[in-house]
């Protein structure tokens, strides 16, 4: 059973604004659908799925970058070629 | 180069987010062929949403590597398709840009989440369209429209440039009116790219030819299994009987590993969701953050206002399921299933060439039916299993229910594409 | 109070390009957001794929400090919100790192060797930048430049068994050198190796302080940390478990709002990079030759004292200098590198690099035939070395010591001087008669005083007594 403090403390950490009204709904559907993964506790452990392949690599290689007004150009009010985000201090 | 397209379709069921009315093409085995996309694979110069209000706006400023192929193959890009929002759901409803109607019943939901690039097809808008298949996606909506859709193998597609819903298990694919237009586009996006490092180098795919005779199909019990509805399973054991007039050897098989089938799928593209869309935040692209507040205030709210209600819901579910405590339990499970799974599916493929069943349990539902949201998980249940052990699987036309249509899914061995759309064709026009 | 410190250390490799895409990590000297692709720019739709270069630079630190490599290791994500992250998650390798074990050796406080064992070393991709612009609660911001986004880093994490900040920087001075020799990282560039640091007092809570951006700070923030914690101790104020940020201008750590610690990071394998399966590539690895045999060899080879061997080849480029410089007279090379000319090179925050070598020879070769005193040769030295800084084009030691008449006098005319300044000096000179101790000291000085510096104190000394034995 998950409450709604579990539901509210998850969406701090997943920064998904979540409203009060909303809490009580997900809480209920979240306990719902967690019934259901439930089945999931009688897996035998220790199966953990194996890779299908490994070493995967590139060169190092310089790629051109992307052209600095296309990196631009999907954010909100870049400023001297900085990209602009909300305030951290 | 530099022929252009004029696409001047209306468009009734709301398939599109974006008509391009004029759209260039080129030579090749696809030239002047429109071809309807997807909308969260990713189109330099065209507007791609997947579906959500958070990437309204968002141009982006590369070609998805299928869009590259396709503009070498001489495809007209002709628009992008409606879609569950980010892929997550099973009818299309989860849209920002309203439900897509299904064109064999436009009271009814076309499937999903590429509802709007089966139901182009399905309408004639296209005669093929791209679409992603993370738990069924593909397959679902071929069904419920009564169209051929494939999902190939894990690494057959690059996914350089679609955007991300679950990673290690969604595949780009074709939808088309028929297996052989099904098996074309197939052949012009299927390759290696060293872009994706989970990309498979295998050898280009075969001519397609009708061929079934002799080989051995596996029917496990369990694809009809408690909640498949009997007309549907009727209609698809009829159709496991055609196969069999034709040349197939039928056996009856099991797959136990179906019973966590649907939890491993869910936990484990929810926890992945949890993490993709986390870079939703407004600031390098989609809509703008509120840069007054502080980051996280900042985040939780254009997060709440930009995503619909069933995409917080899965990644709320995908972090609780990633979180301190309870990894174990939920995540580290599904991966452990998802093992049994792929064991499960070597060992059938050990004696038989394919698998057969229904691709979904039921016909399309109703516009508006589904609020229950574990109700709509559980229709995904015969088509996750492939994209879990990440073999190729189709769904093509096998008659109807109810008025509707119902598809049969083939599900091949890993690389084995060509062997069930082979089978596929043969099952179509009816010849061996 | 025993002190316990634990480091972790993160550096930059100096690959061509990022860890993850095509983008050059050359970008210091250019604009923000000019180094970017849709890749490193988190944009939707992007994949990562690994940059071989820093796996094998990463092996190689690996194997340098005698780690172990195991058969499977894989990426992980790190998921967290924060505007620098432009995924909202870090591609770092969580609970099967690259390396495990593994340790560096270095001067005890005691003398003799200190083996520090090492936890692990993992990859990982470096955040962006931010710059903070602004002022009020209202109109503060964040600007953010994604250039350094996705360059390959390793984090070396070590056990919790440094005990003092001294050690820590000679720890941190040994694993700088080693990196350096491998030619993996480039310490000239700014924030190339930042360091973590965990701390307590045995007995009490530990304390994380972050944010040590240059090496150099390292010893001071550990200082002020410890002093911190000792005098909370000792006012029976308890100590929290806490992450501290570390003032750089202020020399002082402060602590980190609560919020930023909330986190449950939900690390997870990264879906879309095939994991590392790469401990056979070990035996392959040829390591150039490292600050500990380089050393020893150096002792060998040039006959230096362990000291001065062990200071020559704590950094790459002075090591070389030094065997540049050395061949016929490493006895004399030795002290003035390590000795003389570092100090004077740390003094004006000079590469050793920038030392013309035929004019440190040439200076040298003064110095071994005598023909200038050791005051003198300095003074060259600094006149050299200022004029490089200046950019001039400097002088070679034998025009200044004719421009400057600073070659050392000797003869006649040297004990004539001494003469003159023992008769301007009697009440001196009788203090040296009658067998007072620094009499002596004091009449030297003033010969130096009228040679200018041109003269060998111990020959003054010499001239002096023999003068006086009359
Ligand atoms: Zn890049």
């Amino acid at each position: 059973m998950v409450s709604k403090e579990d539901v509210a403390h998850i969406a701090t950490i997943a920064d998904i604004g979540v409203d009060e009204s909303e809490l009580e709904l997900f809480t209920s559907q979240f306990n719902t659908i967690l019934d259901y993964f439930d089945v999931l506790d009688s897996v035998p452990v220790g199966g953990d799925a194996a890779p299908l392949r490994s070493n995967v690599f590139r060169n190092d290689e310089v790629v051109p970058s992307l052209p600095h007004d296309d990196v631009l150009m999907n954010a909100t009010d870049p400023e001297d070629g900085f990209i602009r985000a909300p305030r951290v201090i | 180069m530099g022929s252009q397209y004029s696409f001047d379709h209306p468009d009734p069921h709301n398939a599109f987010i974006t008509i391009c009315h004029e759209a260039e093409y080129g030579e090749g085995p696809l030239s002047g062929i429109p071809v309807a996309v997807k909308d969260n694979i990713s189109t330099a110069g065209i507007e791609t949403t997947c579906g959500s209000n958070i990437l309204k706006g968002y141009i982006p400023p590369y070609d998805a590597h299928v869009i590259t192929l396709l503009r070498s193959a001489g495809a007209a890009i002709v628009g992008k398709t409606n879609m569950d929002e980010f892929g997550m759901g099973t009818t299309t409803e989860t849209s920002a840009f309203g439900p897509t109607l299904n064109p064999a019943d436009t009271t009814r939901a076309p499937g999903g989440s590429s509802g709007g690039s089966a139901a182009a097809v399905a309408s004639g808008m296209v005669h093929m369209a791209l679409g992603t298949d993370t738990g069924g996606s593909i397959r679902c909506p071929a069904s419920f429209c009564g169209i051929v859709g494939l999902k190939p193998t894990y690494g057959r597609v690059s996914r350089y440039g679609l955007i991300a819903y679950a990673n290690s298990m969604e595949q780009i694919g074709p939808l088309a009116g028929n297996v052989r237009d099904c098996a074309l586009l197939y052949s012009v996006i299927a390759g290696h790219d060293p872009r994706d490092g989970t990309s498979l180098d295998l050898p280009a795919p075969a001519p397609l030819k009708p061929e079934i005779a002799g080989k051995r199909i596996g029917v496990p019990a369990e694809f009809f299994g408690e909640g498949v509805d009997p007309t549907v399973a009727s209609v698809v054991q009829s159709g496991i009987d055609r196969l069999e007039g034709l040349g197939a050897e039928i056996i009856s098989c099991s797959m136990p590993s179906m019973q966590y089938a649907l939890a491993a799928y869910y936990v484990t593209s929810m926890s992945e969701a949890s993490s993709n869309l986390g870079r939703y935040d407004g600031v390098r692209f989609g809509m703008a953050p509120d840069f007054v507040r502080l980051w996280h205030d900042a985040y939780s709210h254009i997060r709440k206002t930009g995503f619909g209600e069933e995409v917080r819901r899965r990644i709320l579910l995908g972090s609780f399921a990633l979180s301190a405590g309870y990894k174990g339990k939920y995540y580290a499970k599904a991966q452990a299933a998802r093992q049994m799974v792929r064991n499960d599916f070597a060992r059938l493929f050990e004696t038989v060439d394919m698998l057969a069943g229904p691709t979904m349990p039921c016909v399309a539902l109703p516009l508006g039916e589904t609020s229950n949201p574990l109700s709509m998980y559980l229709a995904d249940i015969l088509t996750v299993p492939a994209n879990l052990a990440g073999v190729p699987a189709l769904s093509v036309p096998c008659g109807t229910a109810h008025t509707l249509p119902v598809g049969l899914q083939l599900i091949g061995k890993h690389g084995a594409e060509d062997e069930i759309l082979s089978a596929a064709l043969a099952f179509e026009e009816g010849s061996a | 109070m025993t002190v316990i410190i634990g480091l972790e250390i993160h550096c930059q490799l100096n690959t061509k390009t990022k860890l993850f895409c095509g983008c050059s990590t050359d970008y210091r000297d250019d604009g923000p957001n000019t180094h970017v692709c849709p890749i490193c720019l988190g944009l939707p739709g992007t994949l990562p794929v690994t940059n071989k270069q820093a796996v094998l630079y990463a092996l190689k630190v690996a194997k340098a400090l005698h780690c172990e490599v195991p058969a499977f290791s894989e990426f992980a994500r790190k998921n967290y919100f924060y505007p620098d992250l432009p995924k909202a998650f870090q591609i770092t390798q969580y609970d099967k790192p690259l390396a495990v074990g593994g340790y560096i050796e270095i001067e005890a406080e005691s003398g003799g060797e200190k083996r520090v064992q090492l936890t692990r070393i993992h990859m990982e991709e470096d955040p962006g930048r931010l710059v903070h612009k602004g002022s009020g609660d209202r109109g503060r911001y964040t600007l953010v430049d994604y250039n350094r986004s996705g360059v390959p880093l390793i984090e070396i994490v070590t056990e919790p068994e440094l005990s003092s900040p001294k050690e820590a920087r000679r720890f941190l001075n040994k694993l700088r050198a080693t990196l350096e020799y491998l030619g993996i990282y480039d310490p000239e560039r700014e924030g190339s190796l930042r360091v973590d640091a965990n701390i307590s007092i045995k007995g009490y809570e530990r304390v994380e302080v972050k944010n040590i951006t240059s090496y150099k700070g390292v010893e001071k923030a550990l200082t002020f940390e410890i002093t911190r914690q000792k005098g909370m101790i000792r006012r029976n104020a308890p100590i929290v478990r806490e992450t501290r940020h570390y003032q750089e201008a202020r020399g002082v750590t402060t602590s980190a709002r609560s919020k930023e610690e909330e986190h449950d990071y939900r690390y997870f394998p990264e879906p879309d990079l095939a994991p590392l399966e790469v401990s056979s590539w070990v035996p392959e690895i040829v390591l150039p030759e490292l600050p500990d045999a380089r050393r020893d060899r150096f002792m060998q080879q040039y006959g230096i004292s362990q000291n001065h061997a062990r200071t020559l080849t704590g950094d790459l480029k002075l090591a070389e200098f030094f065997e540049e410089v050395a061949s016929d007279m490493p006895e004399i090379a030795a002290p003035w590198t390590a000795d003389i000319l570092l100090g004077e090179l740390n003094y004006r925050d000079m590469p050793v690099t920038k030392v013309p070598v035929p004019h440190y020879i040439a200076l040298l070769l003064e110095v071994k035939k005598g023909s200038v005193t050791d005051t003198s040769a300095v003074e060259i030295l600094r006149l050299i070395l200022n004029q490089v800084i200046e950019e001039e084009k400097p002088e070679m030691p034998g025009e200044i010591i004719v421009r400057l008449g600073l070659s050392k006098e000797g003869g006649d005319s040297i004990v004539d001087t001494v003469a003159s300044v023992l008769k301007e000096h009697e009440a001196a000179v009788a203090d040296h008669r009658a067998g007072k101790a620094g009499a002596i000291n004091f009449l030297v000085g003033q010969v130096m005083k009228a040679t200018r510096g041109r003269a060998d104190p111990k020959e003054i000394a010499k001239i002096i007594t023999d003068l006086l034995k009359d």
